[in-house]
C-alpha cells in the first residue's frame, strides 16, 4: 500500500454492481478499480464507453456511491458531495434563470456564505474574467453558444477554489475548434492554480494535451483500470507544438492501440482465473534512449508515479 | 396602389369584420316583427297575448339597447341602492374577493404541500390515492357540507374556490419539482447548498413555470366556478347578479353580466400570462 500521506486522492479496490433489469444476477459495471493522484496532478481517464467512467467520477464527487471498496481524499473518506470538489458536467448544468455572474455567484456564495454581496460579485468576476466572458456576464445561458456555457461551468467549478476539480467529458459536445481554444484555457488556468484534476475524455489527443498520466479502462463489465501511461510531453505544452515531441506519436498510438484492440482483450483476459489485477505502466521515457539534444528531461518536481497494488 | 399587410393589421381587420357581421346578425335577429292580427281573433284576447299592438319590440335586447346598457352601468359601477341594486363594480368587487380569497388560500395550502410530494416518492404514492379521488368531484358537490359546517354563505362560497383551486396547483406542483432536472440538484449537491437555499434558490425557479400554469389553471377554473357558487349562495357577487336579473326578466342585464364575466376573466388570465412570461426561463 502506498503511504497516504502521500497521495492527495486515493482509491482502493472500488467496484460498483448494478441490479440486473431483468432479474436474476446483478451486473457488476467495475470492480478493482485502484488508483491515487497527487496534489497538483492532472489525470485523464478514457475508454470505451460503459465502463463506467462516469460512474467513478460521480462516486468521486460523492453523487453516487460504490458497491464495494473506498475512496479517500487529503486523508479523510469520502462519503458525500463536498464543496472540496468541483465537478464540471458535460451536460454544463448552469441554471438558464440565472446570468452567467449570477450562475458563479450562487457557488461562490455557496462556499462563502458569510460574504457580502460586493465580495461575492468581485471574486465571481475574476473567474469570468479568468475564462475569457467578460461582458457576457450579464447574458442568460440561452444566449451563449455551447463554448461558453462550459467557460462558465469551468468559472463556477474554479471559483469555490475546490482542492480538486472532476470533469466529466468537458468538452465533449463542443465543435472541434472551440474544443481546442478551450482546452489552451484550462491548461493555463491548471498551470496558474496548480489544481488537480481528474478527467473523463475520449479524445485521446485532449489527453494527451492536458494529462499528467492516462488511466486505460479496459472494456466492462467487470472494467477495470488496465493501464496507466505516463505522459512524459514537457511543460508548457502548445497545441501547435507538441506532436513535433517524439514521444507524441509513441503515447498517441499506444493509446489508440488500447482503444482499438487491447481495450477488449483485456476484457476477456478478466474471466481467466489470474486475471491481472494491477494496471500495466506505459512510459515512453522507457524506449526511447533520450538523446540530450531532442528529447528534454521529463518536468522537474512532478512526483514520481508508483502504482497502487491492488 | 398595393400596401403590405402585417399579420397582426390582417387579423385586426379580420376581428372588426367579424364583430361587424355579429353586430349585423344580433340586428337583423332583433328586428321589431310587425305582427299581423288575424281578424278575426277578439282585440283585447290580442292585446293579451302581446300582439295587440302592431309592432312589438323583441325581449331579446338589440345591439343599440345593449350599447345603452353598458353605457349607462359602466359609467357608473359602484352605486350601492340596497341589496338588489348595486353596481356592476360592486358585484365584481364581490366575486374577485371571493376568487382571490379561496385561490390564495389554496396557493398556501397546495404549493408546500406539492413540494412535499414532489421530493419524496413515499408522500407522492400515499396522497396520490386522495388526489385522484377528490379531484374529479364537482366543487359545488361540496356546497351543502360547507354551507352546514362553515354556516356562512360568503365563507362556504370561498371554500368552494379553495378546493377547486387546490387540485391544479396541487398537481403542477408536484410534477413541477419531481422533474427538476438532476444536473441542477447535482450541482447544488456538489456546492453543500442547505435544504431551505435550495428550495427557494434552485428548486423554486425550476418548478416556477410549472407551478405557475397550474395556478393559472386553478384561477381559470375559480373564476368558472365563482358564478354558480354565488348563483346559489345569493346576495352578493357577479353570480347572483345574473340570476337576479334572470327574475326580472332583464335579459339585457344578463347579456351585460355575461360580458363583464367574459372580461373580468379574461384579464385575470394574461395577468398569470405575464407572470408565465417572467419566471420562463430557455433551456
Amino acid at each position: 500500500m502506498t503511504d497516504p500521506n502521500l497521495s492527495f486522492l486515493q482509491v482502493e479496490n472500488l467496484a460498483r454492481a448494478y441490479p440486473s433489469p431483468t432479474g436474476g444476477e446483478s451486473v457488476t459495471v467495475f470492480d478493482h478499480v485502484n488508483f491515487h493522484i497527487h496534489k497538483g496532478e492532472f489525470v485523464c481517464v478514457t475508454g470505451h464507453s460503459g465502463c463506467g467512467k462516469s460512474t467513478i467520477l460521480n462516486i468521486l464527487a460523492g453523487l453516487d456511491s460504490a458497491t464495494t471498496g473506498n475512496v479517500f481524499m487529503d486523508g479523510r473518506e469520502v462519503s458525500g458531495p463536498s464543496l472540496d470538489r468541483g465537478v464540471i458536467f458535460q451536460s454544463h448544468a448552469l441554471m438558464p434563470w440565472l446570468t452567467v455572474l449570477e450562475n458563479v455567484s450562487f457557488a461562490v456564495k455557496s462556499r462563502w456564505a458569510s460574504w457580502n454581496k460586493q465580495k461575492v460579485r468581485d471574486h465571481a468576476m475574476r473567474y469570468i474574467e479568468l475564462v475569457g466572458l467578460l461582458g457576457a456576464e450579464h447574458k442568460k445561458p440561452s444566449q451563449l453558444s455551447g463554448g461558453m456555457k462550459q467557460r462558465v461551468g469551468i468559472a463556477r467549478a474554479f471559483s469555490i477554489e475546490p482542492k480538486m476539480l472532476l470533469m466529466d467529458e468537458p468538452f465533449g459536445a463542443l465543435d472541434a475548434l472551440t474544443r481546442g481554444v478551450i482546452q489552451e484555457e484550462l491548461l493555463k488556468i491548471c498551470a496558474e492554480t496548480q489544481q488537480t484534476v481528474f478527467m473523463i475524455t475520449h479524445d485521446v489527443d485532449e489527453a494527451i494535451l492536458l494529462s499528467d498520466r492516462i488511466m486505460l479502462m479496459s472494456n466492462g463489465p467487470h472494467a477495470r483500470i488496465a493501464e496507466i501511461v505516463n505522459n512524459t510531453l514537457p511543460r508548457p505544452r502548445e497545441r501547435s507544438a507538441i506532436h513535433k515531441h517524439p514521444h507524441y506519436y509513441l503515447i498517441r498510438n499506444h493509446l489508440v492501440d488500447f482503444l482499438v484492440s487491447r481495450s477488449k482483450q483485456f476484457g476477456a483476459l478478466r474471466d481467466a482465473p489470474d486475471a491481472p489485477s494491477s494496471p500495466t505502466v506505459f512510459d515512453p521515457a522507457d524506449l526511447i534512449e533520450p538523446e540530450p539534444n531532442v528529447v528534454p528531461a521529463p518536468p522537474v518536481g512532478k512526483p514520481h508515479i508508483h502504482l497502487v497494488n491492488a | 396602389m398595393k400596401t403590405r399587410l402585417s399579420l397582426s393589421q390582417k387579423a385586426g381587420l379580420l376581428s372588426l369584420a367579424l364583430f361587424a357581421a355579429i353586430l349585423l346578425v344580433w340586428q337583423l335577429a332583433t328586428l321589431p316583427e310587425a305582427k299581423v292580427v288575424a281578424a278575426d281573433v277578439d282585440p283585447e284576447y290580442a292585446a293579451l297575448m302581446g300582439g295587440g299592438t302592431a309592432s312589438s319590440a323583441s325581449s331579446f335586447p338589440t345591439p343599440a339597447a345593449m350599447a345603452q346598457t353598458l353605457w349607462d352601468k359602466l359609467s357608473d359601477p359602484f352605486y350601492d341602492n340596497g341589496p338588489n341594486d348595486k353596481g356592476i363594480g360592486i358585484q365584481l368587487a364581490y366575486s374577485l374577493a371571493r376568487v382571490l380569497g379561496g385561490f390564495f388560500l389554496a396557493a398556501v395550502v397546495a404549493i408546500p404541500l406539492g413540494f412535499v410530494i414532489g421530493n419524496s416518492r413515499v408522500f407522492y404514492q400515499a396522497i396520490n390515492p386522495y388526489v385522484q379521488l377528490l379531484k374529479p368531484i364537482s366543487p359545488l358537490a361540496w356546497m351543502p357540507l360547507a354551507l352546514y359546517t362553515i354556516k356562512d354563505a360568503s365563507a362556504s362560497a370561498i371554500f368552494v374556490i379553495f378546493i377547486c383551486s387546490l387540485w391544479p396547483m396541487l398537481i403542477n406542483t408536484a410534477h413541477g419539482v419531481a422533474n427538476v432536472r438532476r444536473d441542477w440538484l447535482d450541482v447544488s449537491r456538489t456546492l453543500e447548498v442547505n435544504p431551505l437555499r435550495k428550495a427557494f434558490r434552485v428548486i423554486l425557479p425550476a418548478a416556477a413555470p410549472t407551478i405557475l400554469t397550474g395556478m393559472r389553471i386553478s384561477m381559470g377554473i375559480a373564476w368558472l366556478v365563482i358564478v354558480a357558487a354565488e348563483m346559489l349562495v345569493g346576495g352578493t357577487g357577479i353570480g347572483y347578479f345574473v340570476w337576479n336579473e334572470w327574475n326580472n326578466l332583464s335579459l339585457t342585464n344578463v347579456l351585460f353580466a355575461i360580458l363583464m364575466i367574459g372580461v373580468v376573466g379574461m384579464a385575470l388570465d394574461s395577468v398569470f400570462g405575464v407572470l408565465s412570461k417572467r419566471v420562463a426561463y430557455q433551456e
